[in-house]
Parts: C-alpha cells; sequence; structure tokens
C-alpha cells in the first residue's frame, strides 16, 4: 500500500523517522536520481558514485524537507546540487595535481572510450557550458517544464528560456562546424 | 537544425540503466545512514514497531502528534539545534577541505604518527567511496552523544569513524612544530592557515571556533575531506546573485620624480553612484569593487564657472588643504561643458532598445523603466523621433520611427511592452543599429538607449565580440547608452564597456526620481554630446609636488602617449553637464610624504615659477577627427569654493566606503560635516541626500 502513497506523503513520514517509508521512496527514485547523474555527468561510473552519495546523504537531507515543493522538484535540486559540488572538487583536485589542461584532457579520453552512440552526445555536452549543461538535462532528459526547470536550479523562467535558445544556437553553429 | 536539438534529447534521455549492484549498495547506504540518523539500534532488519506507530495512511495526523512531541522533548530540541548549528560549521570549512582533496599539504611530520587501525587503507583508497555519508554519520552520532539522554544504546564507532579521526589528529600533529601538541583548537587554526590564504580566512576559523566551543568533542569528526560535499548539501541555498562589477585596484601614490605625467579619459558615468546607494538602502555596505569615486563625484551637478560663447567647455582649477590630510593638498580639476540653447538644439532621434527577457518582470525594471520612458517623452519635442527595439522572444521592432507628437502610439508601445520568452539578444542589438541608421539625417543626433537590468544574453557568446561591434558602430556616429535597472544580476562591468565603446553613458536607475534625474532634468546633456575623446593630462612639477594621487578614474586611466593619439578613443561630455577629477598632492619636505627622496635623484630644475603643474586638455568637436588642445597651468593659488569643497566630501566619502588607507583618523563625522557645510544651492535635493547616505553609511560600518 505504501507504493500507492504519495512521494510528498512517503518524504514528510521518512522525515519523521519512518523506515519503510524511506526505503519506499528511495526504492521508487533511485532510477531517477542515477538517470539525472548521469545527464549532468555524461560517465556511468560517476552518475553511481553521485546517486549513491545522495542516497547516502538523503536521511540528513530529509530533515530539511518542509513540503514547500514537490518532492521530485526538491529532489532534482539536491542532485544538481551535488553535482556541482562534484564539479568544483573535480576542479579543485585537477588544479592541484595536474592543471586544468590535463584534467580536460583526461576527461575527454574517457569521454572518447565510451559507447560509439553516446559519442555525438558527449560531444555536444561538452561543449556547452556547465550552466547550459544543467538545463539541458532537465528540460531535456527530464522532460521538465522550463517553469519547473527553473524551480530547481533557482533561476526564472525566462533565464531558462534564454538558455534553451542558446543551446539551440549553439547546436546550429556546431551542426555548421561538423558540416564542414 | 532542430533535427540536432531533437537528436540530443534522444540521446539523453536513453540514460543507462543503472547497474543493478549499485543500486543494491546506494540503497543500503542510504538505509544505515537513515537508521544511524534515527539513532536507531536494530541495524538493518524491520524495526519493531511501537504501538502508536500507526500505518502510513493516518501520516499526516500522525506526523502531528509526532512533531509536537518532538518539540515538546527538551534534548531533542537541543540535538536539533546542534546539528543545525554544526551543519554551518562544516559548510564553512568546505574550501579548506576541498583543497586537501587534491593535495595532500602536510609533508613534514615531525612526531610519529599516531597508530590507527583503518589509517592505511584510508590513504590507499579512493575516500570518497570509502565513507561518502560519514560526516552525517559521525555528526549525529555525536550530537546524540552530546544532547541525548535516551538511554538507547549508542551504535559504537566504526573504524572509519576512527580512521577519519586519526587523519585529522595525524594532521594535528604535523602542523607547524609551534602548535603541535597545543590547544586543539588552536592548533586547528593553525592547520587552517596553512591550506588558505586571503582575507576569509580569519572569518573561516572565527566560524569555526564558535562551532566548537558550542559543542566540544565534536571538532575531530568536522574537517574530514572525503566527506565533506555531502554535509555542503545541507546549506541553505542562498538566491543567486550573479552581478559583475568592472573597478581596478585603487590608484597608487606616484611620485613626481619618477612619473610626472599623468593620463585619463573623462568619465561622465554615475551608475557607480546609483549602485552604492541602492546597496546602502537595502542595508548593506558596498563591496569596494562597486565603487569608483569619480562616478560617485560626476553623479552632482556643480556649479563651475560657464564657458564662453565660442567654448565648448571651460575647466577650472582649485586648490586646497585636504580635509583627510593637513600635510597633503588637493587639486580639483572641474570641467563644464557648455549649454547650446534649448531651442537650438538638433533634432533628436532615438532608439530605445529594450530588454524583455524573463528577468525584467519586475516592478523596479519593466515597470520603473516604462515609467522613465514616458517621463521623457514629456521633455521630447514634436519633431524628435523614437522607435522602439526589443530584443527577447519578441525580438524586433515594436515601434517604428515615430515622432514625439504621436504621444499616443508611443505610450501603447510602451504600455504592451511584456517581458518573457528567450532572447535573441546579438539581434537586437543589431536591428537597433539598423533603424538607427534609417532615423539619421543632416543636423541630427542619434542614440540607442538600451535598457537592461544586466542579464544581458546580448551576444553572450562573445562578449568581445560585441564590445568591437559596438566600437565599430561608434564610427557611424551613433551613440549608446547604458541604462541599468534592477538588482540582483547587473552585469555592471558589461554596461560599462558597452557604454565606453559606444560613446556613451552608463547609467543606474533605481528609483523613479533617479530616472527623473538621468532623462530628464539632465535630457540635453545625456542625450546631446558637446566634445568627444576628452583626454586630461596633467604634468607635475617635481620642484613643488613630489608625490601625486589621482582619485578615482582607475577603469579610465591612458597611456601618457595616448594622450595626442587621436585614435585612442575617450569619455564624452553632455551639454551643460560637468566632470570632475581630484588629485591629491604632496609638497618636498612635507611630513606626509610616504616615500623617502632618492639620495641620488635627479636635479631638480628650477625654471618653473612655482607652479604645480600643468594641464593639458584634448577633445574634439562631435563627430571631428582631430583634437584640439587646451593648456592651462596649475598655479596652486587657485581658491576652493563650496563645489569643489563638496567633490570632496564625496570623495572622502568613497574612499571611506573603500576602507582607504588615505583617509587616516578622517572619518564619517568629518565627512559629513564638511558636505552638510558645502551643500551649496542643491536644488534637487541631491547634496543632503547624500548626506543621509552617509549617516546610513555610518551606522551601518559601525556593526
Amino acid at each position: 500500500m505504501l507504493m500507492d502513497t504519495p512521494d510528498e506523503m512517503l518524504a514528510t513520514a521518512a522525515a519523521q523517522g519512518d523506515r519503510a517509508a524511506f526505503a519506499t521512496l528511495v526504492g521508487r527514485h533511485y532510477d531517477r536520481i542515477h538517470g539525472l547523474a548521469w545527464r549532468l555527468t555524461g560517465v556511468k561510473a560517476e552518475a553511481e558514485d553521485l546517486a549513491q552519495d545522495i542516497c547516502a546523504a538523503l536521511p540528513s537531507k530529509l530533515q530539511n524537507w518542509r513540503g514547500e515543493a514537490r518532492f521530485t522538484t526538491w529532489l532534482y535540486r539536491v542532485v544538481v546540487n551535488a553535482a556541482h559540488d562534484l564539479r568544483r572538487r573535480q576542479q579543485t583536485r585537477a588544479r592541484a595535481s595536474q592543471g586544468w589542461g590535463d584534467w580536460e584532457l583526461a576527461r575527454q579520453d574517457e569521454i572518447a572510450v565510451q559507447a560509439e552512440a553516446q559519442d555525438w552526445l558527449a560531444q555536444a555536452m561538452t561543449e556547452l557550458s556547465p550552466e547550459l549543461r544543467d538545463t539541458v538535462a532537465l528540460v531535456l532528459g527530464e522532460e521538465m517544464t522550463q517553469a519547473e526547470a527553473g524551480l530547481v536550479l533557482g533561476l526564472s523562467e525566462g533565464t531558462i528560456a534564454w538558455r534553451m535558445s542558446d543551446v539551440k544556437k549553439r547546436l546550429r553553429a556546431k551542426a555548421r562546424e561538423d558540416a564542414k | 537544425m532542430t533535427d540536432d536539438f531533437d537528436d540530443l534529447k534522444a540521446a539523453l534521455k536513453a540514460a543507462p540503466a543503472p547497474d543493478a549492484d549499485a543500486k543494491a549498495r546506494a540503497m543500503a547506504l542510504a538505509m544505515k545512514n537513515f537508521d544511524a540518523l534515527q539513532g536507531s539500534p536494530q541495524g538493518f532488519g524491520d524495526p519493531a514497531r511501537s504501538s502508536e506507530d500507526r500505518p502510513i495512511e493516518a501520516a499526516p495526523l500522525n506526523g502531528v502528534r509526532r512533531m509536537l512531541k518532538f518539540l515538546t522533548s527538551r534534548p531533542a530540541l537541543a540535538a536539533t539545534t546542534s546539528v543545525a548549528a554544526l551543519v554551518i560549521g562544516v559548510a564553512v570549512i568546505l574550501p579548506i577541505a576541498d583543497l586537501r582533496i587534491g593535495q595532500p599539504v602536510v609533508t613534514t611530520t615531525e612526531k610519529p604518527k599516531p597508530e590507527a587501525p583503518a589509517e592505511t587503507a584510508n590513504e590507499d583508497q579512493d575516500l570518497r567511496t570509502e565513507v561518502p555519508a560519514d560526516p552525517s554519520n559521525v555528526v549525529e552520532k555525536k550530537v546524540e552523544e552530546v544532547a541525548s539522554t535516551d538511554d538507547q544504546p549508542l551504535v559504537a564507532p566504526e573504524p572509519v569513524t576512527d580512521a577519519e579521526a586519526a587523519e585529522v589528529t595525524d594532521a594535528l600533529e604535523a602542523a607547524p612544530p609551534a602548535v603541535a601538541g597545543g590547544e586543539a583548537v588552536i592548533a586547528d587554526l593553525e592547520i587552517d592557515g596553512t591550506f588558505v590564504g586571503g582575507l576569509d580566512e580569519g572569518a573561516v576559523v572565527r566560524e569555526r571556533a564558535a562551532v566548537e566551543s558550542e559543542a566540544p568533542g565534536l571538532m575531530l569528526a568536522l574537517p574530514a575531506p572525503a566527506s565533506a560535499p555531502l554535509v555542503e548539501l545541507a546549506q541553505p541555498q542562498l538566491p543567486e546573485n550573479t552581478e559583475e562589477y568592472a573597478n581596478e585596484p585603487v590608484n597608487p601614490v606616484k611620485v613626481t620624480a619618477e612619473e610626472p605625467v599623468s593620463t585619463f579619459s573623462i568619465d561622465v558615468d554615475t551608475a557607480s553612484w546609483a549602485v552604492v546607494r541602492s546597496t546602502l538602502n537595502m542595508a548593506m555596505l558596498p563591496s569596494p569593487d562597486q565603487i569608483r569615486i569619480e562616478e560617485m563625484i560626476n553623479y552632482f551637478p556643480y556649479a563651475y564657472k560657464t564657458p564662453t560663447e565660442e567654448e565648448a567647455f571651460s575647466s577650472s582649477i582649485s586648490v586646497m588643504q585636504t580635509p583627510w590630510n593637513p600635510g597633503t593638498r588637493l587639486v580639483t580639476i572641474g570641467i563644464q561643458g557648455a549649454l547650446p540653447d534649448i531651442a537650438d538644439r538638433p533634432a533628436l532621434n532615438l532608439v530605445f532598445l529594450i530588454d524583455t527577457s524573463g528577468s525584467m518582470e519586475d516592478a523596479n525594471k519593466l515597470g520603473l523603466l516604462k515609467q522613465s520612458l514616458t517621463l521623457m517623452l514629456a521633455e521630447l519635442r514634436p519633431e524628435d523621433e523614437i522607435s522602439v527595439v526589443t530584443y527577447a522572444g519578441s525580438a524586433g521592432l515594436v515601434l517604428p520611427a515615430t515622432r514625439a507628437a504621436d504621444r499616443t502610439t508611443i505610450l501603447q508601445a510602451l504600455d504592451n511592452l511584456a517581458a518573457g520568452g528567450s532572447t535573441a539578444g546579438a539581434e537586437g542589438l543589431e536591428l537597433a543599429y539598423r533603424v538607427a541608421e534609417g532615423m539619421k539625417s543632416e543636423g541630427e543626433v542619434t542614440r540607442i538607449l538600451l535598457a537592461t537590468d544586466g542579464d544581458f544574453n546580448v551576444g553572450v557568446s562573445d562578449p568581445d565580440g560585441l564590445e568591437s561591434y559596438v566600437a565599430k558602430k561608434r564610427e557611424t556616429g551613433t551613440y549608446l547608452s547604458v541604462l541599468g535597472f534592477g538588482r540582483g544580476n547587473l552585469d555592471d562591468a558589461v554596461m560599462q564597456s558597452l557604454a565606453q565603446n559606444g560613446n556613451g553613458t552608463a547609467a543606474y536607475i533605481d528609483t523613479l526620481s533617479e530616472a527623473r534625474k538621468v532623462l530628464v532634468d539632465q535630457l540635453t546633456g545625456a542625450l546631446f554630446p558637446i566634445a568627444d575623446d576628452v583626454k586630461i593630462q596633467v604634468e607635475w612639477n617635481p620642484a613643488t609636488v613630489a608625490e601625486y594621487r589621482l582619485i578615482g578614474y582607475e577603469t579610465r586611466a591612458l597611456k601618457r602617449e595616448d594622450f595626442n593619439n587621436d585614435e585612442v578613443d575617450a569619455g564624452e561630455i553632455g551639454a551643460g553637464t560637468q566632470v570632475t577629477a581630484i588629485y591629491e598632492v604632496t609638497a618636498p619636505g612635507s611630513d606626509a610624504l610616504l616615500n623617502d627622496p632618492l639620495r641620488y635623484g635627479t636635479a631638480t630644475t628650477e625654471t618653473t615659477n612655482g607652479e604645480l603643474g600643468f594641464l593639458r586638455l584634448r577633445w574634439k568637436a562631435p563627430g571631428a577627427d582631430t583634437s584640439t588642445l587646451i593648456e592651462t597651468p596649475i598655479t596652486g593659488t587657485e581658491e576652493a569654493t563650496t563645489e569643489t569643497r563638496f567633490a570632496a566630501a564625496i570623495a572622502g566619502f568613497g574612499q571611506l566606503l573603500q576602507g582607504s588607507v588615505y583617509t587616516g583618523d578622517w572619518g564619517w563625522d568629518q565627512a559629513i560635516e564638511l558636505a552638510l557645510a558645502n551643500r551649496g544651492d542643491d536644488p534637487f535635493g541631491y547634496r543632503i541626500e547624500t548626506v543621509n547616505l552617509m549617516r546610513l553609511a555610518q551606522s551601518l560600518s559601525a556593526n
């Protein structure tokens, strides 16, 4: 019967210590977390790690759950923030050890060995700025409306709309490049 | 082209299925942490349900009862408070923790490492995968220890926790010898010192110390580097502030013998003043990079000597003792633009280029903009022409060139402006220039007024390209001014560079009265240039001035050789406007000298008759290619006036806000007194408003 309970109720119950509710909630949303994590990072291993980190932090994160937004919106926000942290950490680490350029090369290599079908995507995504990547992951990947994506990213709908049009513009430019 | 878009979408949708093992691991970890957080000793098994635990369907009511119970339990309250405090503490030290991840900072160990069971494992493995959830674990457990009166058995500390603790102890031990074995908090502080540099260090340490004093014993668990980012998740998300400001380091004191010539472009922008005012009115002190002193000074009208019939502008000089330093003098250079007879002014072509992107939807932005333009419309003459171009999803010409006489059409067009949609920014600017081109005719002045909140979007992919585009268009004789609206993501830097490259002014409009000042009272000055590329060069006389310092104009510095190069762009003066520049100069032998004289210094020439320096001004008539030179000696006998004393008070105000090192003991009281005493006529009340702002800043800075 927990299976039919809405997310928001489960989250409230879990926040108050209901173990079964929490288990149901995590089970229900793991795939979603993982999916968005993958769309944000583009690397399967990283997506797994990130999803695990998020699951691990979820109990304490839930203490901040106020039921003010839809649970999925709230969860997306958690995932996006965690991905940002990961990005920051990677940058710090890369700068401290071998510098940005090497890190970027290593990352490109990693991307290159991924399945061929993902090649084009990886390329397209790495050419976008992190902000645009987040937006694309939410709007295209998660099929959110621009308003929802705005809620998750803490931006106005107009900004999301603008970012999406910027993505289109960049894709056009890329298509022109590729055609050459 | 949309194919690519769809491809991207399809590719993104095709996320790889999560690995079942990974999922199981993550879920197990989640449950473990959940149990740890609840303090449940049962571990992985299904917990025994207490009699009052009803099935989940009753959750809302159940929740209320639980909450009440929770709230009345004092220890529980104490626990939650400490959790909150801890979360803040951990979030604050993150940058430090992050640095540690990539960089084993501590290399020399003076003492043998303490024995720790899991230490080697910890070093060898990737920390992130090993202990993702530890901080919450550790923190929560500690909180239980501190605050719980429950006699439930606590979960025994896990090896990982020991390793964390050991690692920190390790770091403590390995800290510089002076602190090894010292008191925990101090040692910790020193460790921070080795990781971070910069101004925030003190604050970080203070925050931390505060947390530690509240929850002794927790410190060891806190700096766990690998897990820190997770704790950061709990940080409250503050609204993003994406404002960017253009500024340069404050001008230093120069030694006349080494660098006798100072060259800069005039600046008639006022944006910095309005930003400072709006920041103060939000009960915050502006940050130093928001302050451009020359823009603060030039915000105010000054009653300088009016130019004669044939002059485009006049320059006046005054010398006075520096209010904040009795050992130095202020040399004020005031430039007054001629005010051609309003009746004779050429017809005006205005293109309003209005940002209607989603972020403009705010009474303080688009609403204020509409009101401002309506105010301005009343001041225009029937033969002036207006057109409106918007840039956003609905990019395009909203109002084709319309004579100002046709008020209803124009007002209607303004009224119909609505924010929303995506932006096709660069095209908006191009369109505006095209429209302006079409409106132009002989003897008229054409200007684009770009109104934006800084979410600029124009050519965001290539800001440099945008600047050079604007600079190129400048050649066509069309001026570009930028009006900034709203706060939050004001891109002051882009505004500045656009206005500077486009031969215009950047003004920031935060209130309707500011709109009035910029668009109505100073309509003529803001819209009709009387001199282009005005450059100032002062050569100081080493015999009378040993050191000098230009106050403000940091973003306007020019190279000495650029002064005579007519290709180099500089600022414009509008009809009837004033520009003020202030130097602080120190005489040789004065106690206030900051640099010692050179023992083998160059011999000073005694040819001058006690002149302080020599002022050179270059300017071009609007549209002209070659410049005219005006030269005036600075004798040092020019008397100060109310106007220049007020300008000095503003310069002092700006420096106080910057936390300048040059103002010494001189403080808010003196600045207020000086400004108040030199209010002059002040018909618009700008100066008395300033005095009030100074008082506000004084109280804010006292905190």
